[in-house]
């Protein structure tokens, strides 16, 4: 096939800006586009990782106490509290955590295989747990035991943090073991010996910032109930079905039984779906940002390649009538324009690869983002051929129109 | 003249109707996104005390072995010892070390529920060195510091709460069960990013509404409602948590001056040699003072999901500018004919110059007000994107209105200039003639 290629330079070197333009516009649009795609990928790709819970069964409430009391006051309101809560119509199991996965804050702590180890193997995250905390998560033990009531011990926030048995994740198992049995192996944390009992299949961190990444599903069970002055975290899971209603009868029980406590409006009682939603808030607004960015970008780009397409065949009607009046095709006229479209968008998308990738380089060096992944560039460069050509397909068809009579007009 | 060359620019306007809406929707989208991101950018970069953020200084020493540290900074806040000496020291013009407490407040009305408000322990030197306005009386003295007395300043919103917003300077509230005497209210003090303690607070969130002296706080064991950070296991109890070298308290010095700053950080890094002398630190001097512009950088307050935002806005917009670019070429070499016949009969080139960027001003001016919609439209959304505590902060003022309009025409302007050029370039004789 003859794709006239000489001609169409040589026509494109008599009119350099508009193809100047159009080139820089699918480049910059193509830098824009990889890295604005990837950030909504990288944002998304988390929202749908499993905690590990029984999130559709369960809520949370955050307990805080007004007034001072002693740690074993504040420990016997808490067993007390969970009492009601556990005969509350609906109510599965219930358990009382420093923390729960995705809360945004909580303990973490180093793990270490030897005392004389001068760094940590791994950070950790710490949930304190009563012999409920398994059950009532929904946690899946794949080796071991769950801990016993015997097990449990109290602790303040400013003791020090010393249990004898823990139960880990598999992640961490992995992290510390390479695969090899953890159940009744010893590690070290924050400086104390603890054996594993247990083995949970998966629990997440409770942060899902970058500072918590690298150790996201590492986590170490304690089993020490922890009081605190500011107040503890009470976990519930309910039957099927009765989270709404068990959700609402939990703080009324709780202040009948001693109303010198304080749920914060925002944060008092959530359904674990609300908490999912908090923790991912600004990642899914990301997303959404630079979805919307991107698809205008493509609009306002897909609509100046018409713009100036429809202006150059303007500019060359008569020209288009000379070469159908000596024979060219309507077929040879569109032809034309959408190869000229090609070479003008192939030249962009040269350059725009180039700034995809620096701009990437930027974002890595800057913000510590990832790499742009070679499918993102190669799906930008696909999308922007198809709208290059796409929007000059009906300039170039309008051209196609243009009558051979037009050869002899003025001029 | 600019008024009829405006007239003629409108009516070229209406001439291409599809063309003309593509650029102002291409300028109007463009500056949109970036005024939406700027707006947001604005507000968590803000300089929340501008009059003193050279004064005011937040304090670091490495009290922990290089192992333990980020990048060999210290660590962001202090040990309550070193802190003690510090306030002790009393070497700066004013000092004050504080951190976040979590107390209720019991209302004399039994029947009514506890409230809470965020709340700090600090020293009475802080409300000066803050510029903290005063509605009702003043800040507690050093005296009270020093006696570790009972006073409480409380902010305006619990004043309305409590005392229907009547002068309440010394009546007494009570605290988890203890009664603090009001010394006093203090009026609208909402500084954004929260600069004094951006470690516990993310550097947004609601206006501090309480405080009571970080000695009595203190006094009465009150834990720390923000961060704990140790390296090692401080023991059991209260008193080895509180002589332990786990890092909780923030530390700011006020210096009005350089040399004060200079003598304040000599005596600093003499405090961390004499540390290393008695054997506590096994490492050279390492300290900092930072102001206050410094330490929210250090902090990095402003969310990288601003900056990204706000950087891919602007590559927007540049990509709408070179597409108006290629759209004003096209518009107006279409009208060669017209320019031709124009500088035949004596228009000169500054007259083509004149009436095409006006021409493109008027676009920019059109495109300025859909941006200046979009922006209003966007403003309001942007707690979808970002934390509610940062939405709030972004805001559509006159200033805002003011850029969105000025960055369109220049933006406008800016593409124009290349197409205008062009047009004035027209041949008159070539334009005769092939017409």
């Amino acid at each position: 096939m003859d794709m006239q290629v000489g001609p169409i330079l040589s026509a494109l070197r008599r009119h350099k800006a508009g193809a100047v333009l159009i080139a820089l516009q699918i480049a910059l649009t193509l830098a824009i586009l990889c890295n604005a795609l990837f950030i909504v990928h990288q944002r998304l790709s988390h929202l749908s990782e499993p905690t590990g819970l029984d999130e559709a069964n369960i809520f949370v409430i955050q307990n805080e106490w007004v007034g001072k009391a002693s740690y074993a006051q504040l420990d016997a309101e808490a067993r007390a509290d969970l009492e009601v809560l556990r005969r509350l119509p609906g109510v599965a199991d219930v358990t009382t955590s420093n923390s729960y996965p995705l809360r945004g804050a909580g303990w973490d702590d180093g793990i270490r295989l030897h005392p004389d180890q001068l760094t940590d193997t791994t950070g950790a995250t710490v949930y304190f747990a009563d012999e409920h905390f398994v059950r009532t998560l929904g946690l899946k033990l794949v080796a071991g035991r769950d801990f016993r009531a015997g097990d449990i011990g109290v602790m303040a926030a400013q003791d020090r943090l010393d249990p004898s048995q823990v139960i880990v994740t598999r992640a961490l198992a992995d992290t510390l073991f390479h695969g090899d049995t953890a159940v009744g192996r010893t590690l070290y944390l924050a400086g104390s010996p603890a054996t594993i009992v247990g083995v949970v299949d998966r629990l997440q961190a409770q942060s899902v910032a970058r500072w918590a990444a690298d150790f996201a599903h590492r986590v170490v069970i304690v089993p020490r109930r922890l009081t605190s002055t500011l107040g503890t975290y009470y976990i519930v899971r309910t039957h099927p079905g009765q989270l709404a209603a068990a959700m609402r009868a939990a703080p009324a029980a709780l202040v009948a039984r001693n109303p010198r406590r304080m749920f914060d409006p925002r944060m008092g009682v959530l359904s674990f779906a609300q908490v999912r939603e908090r923790a991912y808030e600004s990642d899914r607004g990301m997303a959404t940002l630079m979805g919307v960015i991107s698809a205008v970008l493509l609009a306002i780009t897909a609509a100046g390649i018409v713009g100036v397409t429809s202006f150059r065949v303007g500019q060359r009607r008569r020209q288009i009538g000379v070469r159908r009046a000596l024979g060219a095709t309507r077929h040879d006229i569109v032809r034309y324009f959408l190869v000229e479209n090609l070479l003008v968008s192939g030249s962009g998308i040269l350059l725009g690869v180039l700034l995809a990738l620096a701009m990437n380089l930027w974002l890595i060096l800057r913000f510590g983002m990832q790499g742009l992944s070679p499918a993102y560039l190669a799906a930008g460069v696909a999308v922007l051929l198809l709208l290059g050509q796409a929007a000059a397909l009906a300039p170039a068809l309008r051209a196609s129109r243009v009558p051979p009579v037009e050869a002899t007009r003025a001029g | 003249m600019f008024a009829y060359y405006f007239q003629l620019g409108l009516r070229s306007l209406r001439r291409n109707p599809l063309l003309t809406a593509l650029m102002v929707m291409a300028i109007g989208f463009g500056v949109a996104a970036s005024m939406i991101t700027y707006s947001v950018f604005r507000a968590t970069s803000n300089n929340p005390i501008p009059q003193k953020s050279d004064q005011l200084y937040a304090v670091q020493i490495a009290n922990w072995k290089a192992e333990d540290l980020d990048q060999g900074e210290p660590p962001p806040a202090l040990t309550y010892t070193d802190a003690m000496a510090f306030m002790q020291a009393h070497k700066a013009k004013r000092q004050t070390a504080l951190y976040p407490i979590a107390p209720s407040v019991i209302p004399a009305d039994a029947s009514r529920l506890p409230i809470e408000e965020n709340s700090y322990a600090w020293y009475g030197d802080a409300f000066a060195m803050f510029d903290i306005p005063f509605l009702y009386g003043g800040p507690w003295t050093q005296a009270q510091d020093d006696a570790r007395a009972a006073v409480v300043v409380i902010g305006k919103k619990l004043n309305d709460k409590l005392f229907n917003g009547k002068d309440s300077v010394g009546k007494t509230i009570n605290l988890d069960g203890h009664d603090y005497r009001i010394t006093g209210v203090i009026g609208e003090w909402d500084p954004q990013p929260l600069f004094f303690d951006p470690v516990n607070t993310g550097g947004f969130g609601d206006p501090i509404g309480l405080f009571i002296p970080f000695t009595r706080a203190i006094d009465l064991q009150m834990t720390t409602a923000g961060n704990n950070n140790c390296n090692e296991t401080p023991g059991t109890g209260w008193d080895n948590w509180l002589h332990s070298e786990c890092i909780w308290i923030e530390y700011w010095a006020e210096l009005p001056t350089q040399a004060d700053a200079d003598a304040y950080k000599r005596w600093l890094t003499g405090y961390a040699a004499e540390q290393q002398r008695a054997g506590r630190f096994k490492w050279a001097p390492n300290v900092r003072l930072r102001n206050v512009t410094e330490w929210l950088d250090f902090q990095k307050v402003v969310p990288p999901e601003s900056k990204i935002s706000l950087l891919v806005s602007l590559g927007f917009l540049l990509i709408c500018l070179v597409n108006t670019i290629g759209l004003l070429l096209a518009k107006f070499m279409r009208r060669s004919p017209e320019i031709g016949v124009r500088r035949a009969l004596g228009a000169s080139r500054r007259e083509i110059y004149a009436q095409f960027l006006i021409e493109a001003g008027t676009v920019g001016l059109t495109g300025g007000v859909l941006g200046l919609l979009l922006t209003g439209l966007g403003v309001l959304g942007v707690g979808w994107v970002f934390d509610e505590q940062i939405a709030r902060l972004a805001t559509l003022d006159v200033s805002l209105i003011a850029l969105t309009i000025v960055a369109a025409v220049l933006a406008t302007l800016l593409a124009a200039f290349y197409p205008t050029w062009r047009a004035a370039q027209v041949q008159p004789a070539w334009q005769l003639k092939s017409n």
